[in-house]
């Protein structure tokens, strides 16, 4: 396919020659030759970059009528809600578009373990996709304790809590973590702050996660490389079609929340105004982080529960290596198949062990459920490549099509 | 088609993880038939106009909404006249004047609800120590919202056998604990209503309830009327997009 140089108008050709702008676009999203047997699973990363564009659009308009101050941000939020045109539609889809994200790219996360796609020649691409993971969490919670609700308070405690299980110098860093010895205005002002600057981060990390992609392409159902042209077709208009009808039907999940259950996602507490001496029953973070949450409170010491949490993503940027079998797609892994929807069930498991008291049975099953966490991860997938036997791989991406 | 299964499956799992009952120790509320549930639900607006008579004449004595504000009542009904002289009932600080005094004058629709207590602490010592909420968001603030506060507002009974109460609290089975320091707001005949409905405490409370609802969600009506909208047009644009996808897929094989 030739570059738009040719076929523009002399405008376009008189910017493409000094800054090939234009060539960029048509080679990375018209021509871009992608797997021609990408099912809807390989929706979600495109649905993921839109989702974040939905977030910083709205983030900003409501920015610009929030106050963070803690005698006037849980106000400012209502008012967006009541006084502010069409502030209700706006801070509803920003509310929502957080739980969709973290749906989007926890189905997107789930396909990659699936397809092995974060294997060689993908580990970078993997690990992008991580530091996007947990940037996503950073700027979600900051975010959540911007309305100043008291879920919002006493969430920042507690998860700013964490740091002082360090030792020697947990203290220190918590007191200058809030900016004061306790969750006050500087903490507010500050979150702020990070909650509109690190989504440009994002940003800046998901762009390297495209470069990162484009360079081998993407992996597809089978987990083998694309071999011929026969394999692949241009990204346009197959796979911007297929896109755009996955985004319609996604939004019609998203949109059901935003106006006929938008506060179902949440916790009621937040809507009751922060206040430092009234603990509420039960401290939860929103669903996303709930499997985390589970991982850090099933460990007795509080060292070891934030260490469990943290490692619980780190032993993900392993993954490239704790997989050893050479085979990408479960399809080929008759043993891997099976255990992936364990694994799968088990991060529900730990999810819904979250959002209960951590006490008597649901304790226990959060306890069992993190060991099997990591029992997955550390020592199954290392034994199944060793000792799986995978069934034998198509010649081609073609070849499998070509024989039904 | 088995691959939309699959993804309907991840969906309904998420979601379930995302749903478990965070609730207190209070029980669950039974459910109640609101004019405002379902899709295409709208707040009753006589059964409106009743509830703010009752937080006007009963609730308002020690509970604030603070994030209402007189000129809202339009949504209720009412007219400018009738909001003008809703509002000038109270009195309302202001100030300074030119001479750096304040002084009190007639309240005007774009006053907030006046608030019962100067702040929280004089709340709480009229109040026996207990706090008054804010009853602005207060059916967004619970879990289960209006049937809550509707199980709460008829909850009162005389405490079961063996159930100590302590001085100057009541029992009250909707409310987590059982004690509730509110004594019983509503008693039959609480309210005169102008139109004629019979005030008895369901009723009393299926109007209050309602009067919160809306307050804590103004914007309900044209939302979920901008909802079907949106959805009709998600519906076709989906349509349209799989007919082109398939158009357009058809020569891959």
């Amino acid at each position: 396919m030739s570059a738009p140089s040719q076929s523009q108008g002399p405008i376009v050709r008189w910017i493409d020659e000094r800054l090939p702008i234009f060539t960029f676009m048509h080679h990375e999203m018209h021509e871009y030759p992608t797997p021609k047997n990408l099912n809807y699973w390989w929706n979600f990363g495109s649905l993921a970059g839109i989702v974040l564009v939905i977030m910083i659009a709205t983030g900003i308009f409501l920015a610009m009528n929030y106050t963070p101050h803690v005698d006037m941000a849980f106000n400012s939020v209502e008012r967006i809600m009541r006084d502010v045109n069409y502030g209700w539609l706006i801070r509803y889809v920003h509310m929502n578009g957080a739980s969709m994200f973290f749906l989007v790219v926890y189905i997107h996360i789930f396909r990659g373990l699936y397809y092995g796609s974060y294997k060689p020649p993908r580990e970078l691409l993997w690990w992008l996709g991580l530091v996007i993971l947990l940037l996503m969490m950073a700027t979600a919670f900051m975010g959540y304790v911007l309305p100043w609700g008291q879920m919002s308070f006493w969430g920042a405690t507690v998860i700013t809590n964490l740091f002082s299980a360090i030792p020697g110098v947990g203290e220190p860093i918590v007191t200058w973590l809030w900016g004061g010895f306790a969750v006050d205005n500087p903490t507010l002002q500050r979150f702020f702050s990070l909650h509109y600057l690190l989504p440009f981060v994002i940003v800046g990390v998901v762009v390297l996660h495209l470069v990162a992609l484009h360079t081998h392409g993407s992996n597809n159902p089978l987990g083998i490389d694309a071999k011929s042209d026969k394999d692949t077709i241009p990204f346009h208009p197959y796979y911007t079609v297929k896109d755009s009808f996955g985004l319609a039907v996604f939004l019609i999940l998203y949109m059901a929340f935003v106006f006929y259950a938008p506060n179902a996602l949440g916790e009621a507490e937040n809507y009751v105004p922060a206040n430092p001496l009234q603990t509420p029953a039960e401290i939860v973070p929103e669903w996303y982080l709930l499997p985390f949450y589970a991982i850090l409170r099933s460990i007795p010491d509080k060292l070891g529960g934030v260490i469990a949490m943290f490692g619980a993503i780190f032993v993900l940027f392993l993954l490239p290596w704790l997989d050893s079998s050479k085979v990408r797609s479960a399809k080929f892994r008759p043993i891997y198949k099976q255990v992936f929807w364990i694994f799968l069930a088990d991060c529900v498991v730990l999810g819904w062990a979250g959002a209960q008291k951590p006490e008597g049975s649901a304790l226990l099953i959060g306890q069992l459920a993190t060991a099997y966490y990591f029992f997955h991860l550390l020592i199954l997938l290392p034994l199944l490549g060793k000792f799986e036997k995978t069934r034998p791989l198509p010649q081609s991406i073609s070849e499998p099509v070509l024989k039904s | 088609m088995t691959k939309m299964k699959h993804l309907v499956t991840a969906v309904a799992l998420v979601a379930f993880a995302a749903v478990p009952a965070l609730a207190s120790d209070a029980p669950k509320p039974a459910k109640q038939e609101w004019s405002f549930n379902g899709p295409f639900g709208t707040f009753d607006r006589a059964a409106l106009q009743r509830g703010f008579q009752i937080y006007k004449e009963v609730c308002s004595a020690c509970h604030a909404m603070h994030q209402l504000y007189y000129r809202n009542l339009a949504a209720l009904g009412y007219n400018e006249d009738e909001i003008k002289a809703l509002a000038a009932s109270v009195e309302v600080t202001d100030g300074p004047n030119d001479n750096g005094e304040m002084f009190t004058r007639q309240g005007r629709p774009y006053d907030r609800f006046k608030a019962p207590f100067p702040n929280s602490n004089a709340a709480r010592a009229a109040n026996n120590g207990a706090y008054p909420p804010d009853l602005s968001v207060i059916t967004k603030a619970r879990p289960h919202g209006a049937d809550y506060i509707y199980a709460l507002l008829t909850g009162y009974k005389p405490a079961p056998a063996g159930v100590k109460i302590t001085e100057g609290m009541q029992y009250n089975a909707a409310f987590g604990g059982g004690q509730i320091a509110m004594a019983p707001p509503l008693s039959e005949g609480a309210v005169e209503y102008k139109d004629g409905t019979k005030p008895t405490v369901p009723q009393l409370a299926k109007d209050v309830t309602t009067f919160l609802a809306w307050a804590a969600e103004p914007e309900m009506e044209e939302r979920k009327r901008m909802g079907f909208k949106v959805m009709l047009f998600l519906l076709i644009l989906s349509g349209v997009l799989y007919a082109a996808m398939r158009r357009i897929w058809k020569d891959v094989h």
